[in-house]
């Protein structure tokens, strides 16, 4: 089976929760764990408060996710069409932070590595950002593990 | 029940169920300006009510780490379910804080 959404809002804080109960709902079809359901919740929160402050400083833009459920296997992307980034692998670095002044820990892409099997990000400066991220969810994880 | 509740010197935040980008914004200027205002020796973060908080809430807690730093006082989270504790000990934060 294999079943895809596409999901795009306004890039205002009042949408980091509709994002994230909406992607964690969207991959209950998996049977999740609950902590794989927090897993999810947090790493899509992490992804999509970085497009809205740092993807998007000025103004309200859009913020697309894309989400395949295939196998046991969830896979997502996270977009915006902001400002983009010239050093993403100082972006991922942990602590680091380009905006001290709103208290950011810097911790964003440390939780998001954390919760999900993989992230990679594609970033250029003024095209935008994607985060792309996948986990193996339910019964796949668990024969992952062995 | 409201957010601020000051018992003495010690201030009690009782946080929301969702601890995030756009919650803590209001947190943190709640916070300090009343312990800019009042003597406050001990923030306690009480999260009963959180059932959910990102890496935003560990940025608020560290800035509230240094301000209360800076006034000789201290912080320290109260009630933190699995998903909280798991949360703040990935980020390192209990080296600061009390739990």
């Amino acid at each position: 089976m294999k079943n895809e959404m596409t999901l795009a809002f306004d890039s205002i804080s009042e949408n980091e929760g509709f994002a994230r109960v909406a992607v964690a709902a969207f991959a209950t079809q998996l049977n999740p764990t609950l902590e794989e359901v927090a897993d999810i919740r947090t790493a899509v929160s992490e992804a999509v408060t970085n497009a809205i402050i740092h993807g998007y400083p000025d103004g309200v833009h859009t913020v697309v996710i894309r989400a395949i459920l295939s196998e046991e296997t969830l896979e997502l992307w996270v977009t915006d069409e902001g400002v983009g980034m010239e050093d993403v692998k100082q972006a991922m670095e942990p602590l680091y932070t380009s905006r001290p002044e709103l208290e950011r820990s810097g911790m964003g892409f440390m939780f998001m590595e954390a919760f999900m099997d993989q992230v990679e990000v594609q970033s250029a400066p003024g095209v935008g950002t994607t985060v792309y991220m996948k986990k193996k969810i339910g019964r796949g994880a668990a024969e992952q593990e062995g | 029940m409201d957010m601020l509740e000051l018992k003495g010197s010690r201030l009690v935040v009782h946080l929301p169920e969702e601890v995030d980008h756009h919650s803590t914004e209001d947190i943190r200027r709640s916070v300090d300006e009343l312990v800019e205002r009042q003597p406050v020796e001990e923030v306690e973060f009480d999260f009963s009510r959180t059932a959910f908080m990102d890496s935003a809430g560990i940025g608020m807690l560290l800035g509230r780490y240094k301000v209360m730093r800076a006034l000789n006082g201290r912080i320290m989270v109260s009630h933190i379910d699995r998903q909280i504790r798991r949360i703040l000990s990935m980020s390192g934060i209990q080296k600061f804080i009390q739990m």
